[in-house]
């Protein structure tokens, strides 16, 4: 075989892996494909990582330590990264994919790494080429370390902590990572020394960038260092002029960004904003023990009878409905409803959950059907019409600070308007605050009632208490 | 400047290509409802799942006896692994979920 023939056939291979990766993405904003477009990306990096095994380099006897490492390096990740993704509890997916993505990032950082030693080595150095490994170095390693941070903290192992002068710490860490990495480019004279210390204070920068964010921001992080990595791959593919990494790399970087806006935009923030602000630090100087009402409790059986005298009942599913597993329950409790004549649907708050769209998914496990849940805005112009919201496990988003507290930290977010409801159930463990840290004013209005207990565990008890009117 | 020029104009073509993809991957998913975030940035990360060529590229190129190179190689592929293969296989977990089954 001729090298030309090997090399037209890898290219050829990387154009089909980059019109997959397009085609994938396409069919995952689709509910009907996407599970095809999924599988379809997944073949096409399947063709592309075979081809560059296969053709980009001719085989040879004296590389063979190589080869065997690549098929060890394969085999060892595929049966690591199947077994965690087919253990990891729905509850947890979102840490899962964070955790994923850190690896993506330090996959790209790893590379920078052999790279720069390369240049060491052969003494030859390019503007182009220089730039391009410390972009990837700085931006995979952020990636990484700011991954692991937030897995870290779905996983309620690392608690939101913000350091005193945090954001100064993190704009002068910022400068001096962006200092080091201009000054590298353009001296000329690549040293080890300078590239280890890049890589430390990218991997500090990571950990202090996401380690004050908390609650309701977590998602929008997630999807931005999610970009972040799209970009170190993009980086990656300028490196070794490859096509494949580039598209799917920008691809990534870009659709990326607009989910993040997408979700900022929901929340009515700019993402200045949830980088520099934070979120659950700042929460401390907000509202604090300030406007207490008394709570009123309801009884199960109370609150079946309110649910089963209903015209109309709406669910507001938060992160509480997700740790308690009780989203089968939940849809049993709507057929019960149904069968008596009590139309329930789903306010879906875009960042419910820890993700966004954590609670559609959640819900889609349950069988609930597609036209049940309503988006915000869509299950705001029907509150007016609602006897009954059942707030299960949620609190930031239906907070009414977010309304009519200026010095809130979540104020200006849009939240689900339960209080133009006739009656609210708020369905919780315990009085503790949201993931956010505040208060919820919610919880000592007249119109609310709080059940306390397992959201499932209630939700079973009125399950019984509904069968038995 | 010069050698900014000279940057600039030899990979005019990849500039590009960047530029077509950036709008790309906007418009592509542009109109994605919020039922399908989830699913849709956990297959976009298994799709910056690319860097792994660009590790067995570094795994391909490197001396036989460099072992620096090829330690840190055979753990980028591992890493680059985990990403795509994890992140299929778990987005392919989310949306069976969404299989309706009442048909």
């Amino acid at each position: 075989m001729t090298e030309l023939l090997g090399l037209s056939i890898l290219e050829l291979c990387y154009i089909a892996a980059s019109i997959t990766f397009i085609m994938g993405l396409k069919m995952l904003s689709s509910p009907d494909k996407a599970r095809k477009g999924n599988l379809l990306a997944a073949y096409g990096m399947g063709i592309a990582i075979i081809a560059t095994i296969l053709f980009k380099e001719e085989l040879t006897a004296d590389k063979w330590l190589n080869y065997t490492l690549i098929l060890a390096g394969l085999v060892v990740g595929t049966v690591i990264g199947t077994r965690m993704a087919l253990k990891v509890q729905m509850t947890a997916m979102p840490q899962m994919v964070s955790f994923f993505n850190g690896m993506g990032g330090a996959c790209a950082a790893v590379i920078s790494l052999v790279e720069f030693d390369h240049i060491l080595h052969t003494g030859e150095v390019e503007l182009g080429m220089m730039i391009v490994i410390i972009l990837g170095l700085i931006i995979g390693s952020v990636s990484f370390s700011g991954s692991i941070i937030a897995y870290g903290k779905l996983e309620g192992k690392i608690g939101d902590k913000a350091l005193p002068a945090g954001q100064i710490l993190n704009i002068v860490l910022l400068l001096a990572i962006l200092g080091l990495g201009t000054f590298m480019a353009i001296s000329g004279e690549p040293q080890a020394m300078y590239i280890y210390i890049l890589l430390g204070l990218s991997l500090l920068y990571g950990v202090l960038f996401v380690m004050p964010i908390g609650g309701a921001d977590m998602p929008v992080v997630i999807s931005l260092l999610n970009s972040f990595t799209g970009m170190a791959a993009a980086f990656g593919g300028f490196l070794y002029g490859n096509q494949a990494m580039l598209t799917g790399g920008i691809l990534v970087g870009s659709a990326g960004t607009i989910l993040t806006v997408l979700m900022c935009t929901a929340m009515n923030r700019s993402l200045t904003n949830v980088i520099i602000g934070s979120f659950g630090g700042g929460g401390a100087a907000a509202s604090g023990d300030g406007e207490q009402g008394t709570i009123k409790e309801i009884s199960a059986t109370d609150a079946a009878i309110l649910l089963a005298y209903a015209n109309k009942v709406s669910v507001v599913p938060g992160y509480g409905l997700a740790v308690a597993q009780a989203q089968h329950t939940v849809h049993n409790l709507e057929k019960i409803l149904d069968d008596k004549g009590v139309e329930m649907t789903y306010a879906i708050h875009p960042v419910a959950g820890r993700m966004p769209g954590h609670m559609n998914v959640l819900l889609a496990e349950a069988d609930v059907p597609y036209p049940k849940l309503l988006e915000m805005e869509e299950a705001n112009d029907d509150m007016s019409n609602t006897d009954v919201v059942l707030v299960i496990g949620a609190n930031d988003v239906v907070n009414p600070a977010a309304e009519n507290d200026p010095s809130s930290p979540i104020y200006g977010m849009p939240i689900v308007d339960v209080l133009s409801a006739k009656n609210v159930i708020v369905m919780k463990r315990s009085m503790g605050k949201g993931y956010a840290g505040i208060e919820n004013a919610l919880f000592f209005h007249d119109k609310n009632r709080m059940l306390f207990g397992d959201a499932k565990d209630s939700l079973e008890k009125l399950i019984a208490e509904v069968k038995n009117l | 400047m010069d050698s900014v020029l000279s940057l600039f104009y030899e990979n005019r073509e990849f500039i590009f290509l960047i530029i077509v993809s950036i709008f790309l991957g906007i418009e592509v998913i542009s109109n994605v409802p919020a039922v399908l975030h989830t699913p849709l940035m956990s297959g976009a990360n298994a799709i910056h799942g690319v860097v792994i060529i660009g590790s067995i590229i570094i795994m391909l190129q490197a001396d036989p006896t460099n072992y620096f190179a090829l330690i840190l190689g055979f753990l980028a592929v591992v890493l680059g692994t985990l990403n795509v293969v994890g992140g299929f296989v778990v987005t392919n977990r989310m949306l069976e979920m969404f299989k309706k089954k009442d048909k």
